[in-house]
């Protein structure tokens, strides 16, 4: 590199890829690296990046939503089946999605190390020798004067205060905006922390997902969740011990149906500890020692009572019902397998605020209880659920099993009994509600959180602060006048910089006269 | 409860605003109409002027500006563009008392709001010389039509929040992705501007739309213009998507859950990413960046119109 190119490279970014030397023996792996590293392959992962990220922006997801994957897979056959095996429903897990932004990681590691080590010697050496030609630099100036060459210096000294300066003989070399590479450094080591903090969570964190019904609760083990997802490296002893009750559930609703309010009111306690009510709402999670107890559901649990066909009663319970839509008409499956003769089972609907339309079919108007009702159809025979394979309590097999009266429909409200045919009986009590909440450990919120920060704060230095430098030289002639040259160049804003030095030069000279 | 009567009288000041805008558009059209059909001065503007001294001659490249006639219409565009603003500030103020709370808590107030970051950093930029006054109509094209396209299609009477957009995050969430679309929309318009006009300087004979360069900014200042807002853009984007990231955690239970909004924000963050480094790598400054930025702004219209509309996800709430 020539002397001015030296001086003039306001950056850190890598130098271009050169060709290894020959007989390195390692030279194909060098290149290969130094490619990896290069700019453009991080602007091509980048471009890459983006570019599979978008089937993740259209196509159903199965982590969020497996019900439509599988429905696109079923209408789409043969393609919907090659389209599930590339992983397009599954991308952000993918392959090759993990392959690009690995890639991107590896290149941004490999781009930072000497980044850092280049940045680092800057800040500790001195701003570079004048160039031969200041009159090259994109705005330069000059003048005379009688003035001898140590006051024009400490005057130019003068103007520049806050720069860094260094004196070499009868020249000046300025420098400001160190903090501009500083902050496009944290910008960049705070992504690979948020990677890091991702790992983090993937490897160590905890997830799971109850149903709680009215007047019941749960406790903060794996046993009582419906759903967990835990880490990889997870171990279930590092669940914080504390129980949670939910002592009743409200919602509130606009006259249009639509949400105002959800508020759970519960119980909670560490292990062995007293017990402490909350008010757990939406935006407002319960925190116990880092575990995060969300409110993320609610439902109906219609209040059953069945009784045997001697009369006794076998269940006294509440049904979670699952709803369907926005005015929570909800799907219910009772099941009966404790009877002395035949099991029961029953499928049907719950509507909070029952209408019935022209073909006599019911539907919720609103998703509150104003005219609530049980629908239901039932089976008698057998369940299967004695033959080993596990069932879900939300569906009902009736392969072996024959509709009761006909299949017929029974509307119940509450308070209402359904006589069955042959003996027993099925009463609606009342409503209960129920809530899901979902426990989180996440042992990377502080790690994210200052990733976040020098994230923001990085990405403010590296785009606003200005790295400048300027340059003097006074000509020492024996007799004459001074001769005196300035000369500036910024990577940014040349227009704000033109200005800036401009008035530079007028307080250097203003200075002077004075 | 919300106050219907405020709510409407706010909806009617937008719509007069959409008319008012148009009316200027049509302003900026007539003056590059006739200033393009009349007299182009052409002038070399050197960087000596903001330089003092007797120095020697300066190195800066020298720019070749077009000097427009000042036109009554473009004057008359700009004073009816201000006049226009206000109208539409009091829509959104008044939108804000009759719901109660901040007016960007659906579709329709938030294409509103990001209009109103569009014109305002359009109207401050022309105020502080920093982009050129005969861009109007090429602002206020795209304004006018996501503003009629909010007050019809995407029209919600005003009304309170659904439970989980109730948190002081949705102030800082959204007024960060608010203030952040409405400028990444203007630099969308002066990238596609920049791409007309170095066309335009290859082909100065081409036919329509090219020929519309001629009038326009110097490709360099065009570039430089839509890299000053993308820079002052691109942290309040990055900062919505934490703040974002920040709400989901305390209303959804994650951080991030590639939920279709929050992919297509990913997407658009990272496309504007790749247009910073385009513009630091050698070989991919100019056209290609401009194209990267033209991409970029089509992203966050995805992300906007088709996520919210089509794709099923937490975030369809509007
Ligand atoms: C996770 C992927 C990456 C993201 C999201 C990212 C993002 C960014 C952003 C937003 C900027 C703009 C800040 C500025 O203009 O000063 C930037 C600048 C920069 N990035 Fe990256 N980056 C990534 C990976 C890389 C990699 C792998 C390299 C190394 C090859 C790299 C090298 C640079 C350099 C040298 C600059 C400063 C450009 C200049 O102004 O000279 N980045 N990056």
């Amino acid at each position: 590199m020539t002397e001015v190119d030296e001086a003039t490279r306001l950056t850190t970014q890598p130098a271009p890829v050169q060709q290894p030397r020959r007989g390195d023996p390692f030279g194909p792996l060098r290149l290969g690296w130094r490619q990896l590293t290069s700019m453009r392959t991080a602007l091509l992962l980048l471009f890459l990046l983006a570019l599979a990220a978008v089937p993740g922006g259209f196509l159903p997801q199965s982590k969020i939503n497996p019900i439509r994957v599988s429905e696109y897979v079923r209408d789409h056959g043969a393609l919907g089946r090659l389209m599930q095996r590339v992983g397009l429903f599954d991308v952000f897990t993918s392959v090759w999605f993990s392959a690009i932004y690995l890639l991107l990681f590896v290149s941004l590691v490999g781009c930072l190390v000497p980044r850092t080590r280049l940045h680092l010697r800057a800040l500790r050496s001195r701003p570079p020798k004048v160039p031969k030609t200041l009159k090259r630099l994109p705005v330069s100036d000059g003048w005379t004067t009688e003035r001898p060459v140590d006051a024009v210096l400490d005057d130019a000294r003068g103007a520049l205060r806050g720069w860094r300066v260094e004196r070499r003989g009868s020249e000046l070399s300025a420098e400001k905006g160190y903090l501009r590479e500083t902050g496009n450094l944290v910008f960049h080591v705070s992504l690979v922390l948020l990677l890091i903090g991702v790992a983090l969570n993937a490897f160590y964190g905890f997830k799971g997902t109850v149903l709680v019904t009215e007047g019941k609760g749960f406790s903060n083990t794996l046993a009582f969740y419906d759903n967990v997802q835990p880490g990889r490296r997870f171990n279930p002893a590092s669940l914080v011990p504390f129980t949670v009750g939910l002592k009743s559930f409200h919602a509130t609703y606009a006259d249009d149906g639509k949400a105002l309010t959800f508020d759970a009111d519960i119980d909670w306690s560490r292990a062995g500890g007293a017990t402490k009510p909350y008010d757990l709402q939406v935006n407002h999670p319960l925190v116990i020692n880092g575990a995060k107890t969300y409110l993320i559901g609610h439902g109906y649990a219609p209040h059953i009572v069945f009784r045997d066909v001697d009369g006794t009663i076998i269940d006294d319970s509440p049904v979670p019902c699952l709803p369907q839509d926005a005015q929570f008409l909800s799907t219910c499956v009772i099941k009966e397998a404790s009877t002395k003769g035949k099991q029961f089972g029953f499928r049907g609907v719950f509507t909070p605020t029952t209408v019935t339309d022209a073909s006599r079919r019911v539907g919720s108007s609103f998703p509150g209880l104003r005219l609530p009702a049980l629908t239901l159809v039932g089976f008698t025979g057998d369940l299967g659920v004695d033959g080993g394979t596990p069932q879900s309590v939300y569906s009902l097999d009736t392969t072996s099993m024959k509709a009761v009266d006909g299949g017929q429909a029974h509307a119940l409200r509450p308070g209402q009994t359904w006589k069955l045919p042959g003996g027993g009986s099925l009463t609606y009590v009342d409503t209960r509600q129920w809530a899901t909440f979902q426990v989180t450990q996440d042992p990377s919120r502080r790690v994210m959180l200052i990733a976040a920060i020098g994230i923001v704060g990085g990405l403010l230095l590296s785009l606003f602060v200005r790295r400048r430098r300027v340059w003097v030289r006074a000509g020492d002639s024996q007799d004459g006048p001074t001769t005196v040259e300035v000369g500036g160049l910024s990577r940014t804003d040349p227009e704000r910089f033109a200005s800036e030095f401009a008035d530079l030069v007028s307080s250097m000279r203003g200075e002077q006269r004075a | 409860m919300p106050d219907k009567g405020l709510g409407q009288l706010g909806d009617g000041l937008l719509l007069c605003a959409v008319v008012v805008y148009a009316l200027a558009m049509l302003g900026y059209a007539a003056e590059q109409a006739s200033s393009g059909a009349r007299r182009r001065v052409t002038s070399v503007r050197a960087a000596s002027s903001v330089l003092v001294g007797s120095g020697p001659p300066v190195t800066v490249p020298a720019e070749t500006v077009t000097v427009q006639a000042p036109s009554r219409a473009g004057r008359a565009a700009f004073v009816l563009t201000c006049a226009g603003w206000i109208v539409h500030l009091t829509s959104i103020v008044l939108r804000g008392f009759a719901a109660h709370r901040v007016p960007w808590g659906n579709m329709y107030e938030f294409s509103s709001a990001a209009a109103f970051v569009a014109v305002t950093a359009f109207l401050g930029m022309v105020v502080r010389g920093r982009i050129d006054r005969a861009l109007g109509a090429f602002v206020m094209l795209p304004v006018v039509l996501y503003l009629g396209l909010a007050s019809s299609l995407l029209y919600t009477a005003a009304g309170p929040l659904v439970p989980a957009l109730n948190s002081y995050w949705i102030k800082i969430h959204v007024a960060a992705a608010i203030l952040a679309s409405g400028s990444f929309l203007l630099s969308g318009v002066v990238a596609l501007l920049y791409l007309l006009r170095s066309r335009f300087d290859v082909r100065p004979t081409a036919r329509f739309p090219v020929s519309l360069g001629r009038q326009l900014p110097t490709a360099a200042a065009l570039d430089r213009m839509s890299y000053t807002i993308i820079a002052f853009a691109f942290p309040v984007w990055t900062f919505a998507i934490i703040a974002g990231a920040i709400w989901a955690e305390s209303a959804w239970g994650r951080y991030w859950g590639w939920d279709p909004k929050e992919t297509w924000s990913f997407i658009t963050w990272v496309l504007y990413a790749g247009y910073l480094h385009a513009r630091a790598t050698a070989g991919w400054k100019g056209r290609k960046a401009a194209w990267v930025a033209v991409a970029a702004a089509g992203a966050l219209v995805v992300d906007y119109y088709v996520v919210n509309i089509f794709v099923v996800g937490l975030h369809s709430y509007a």
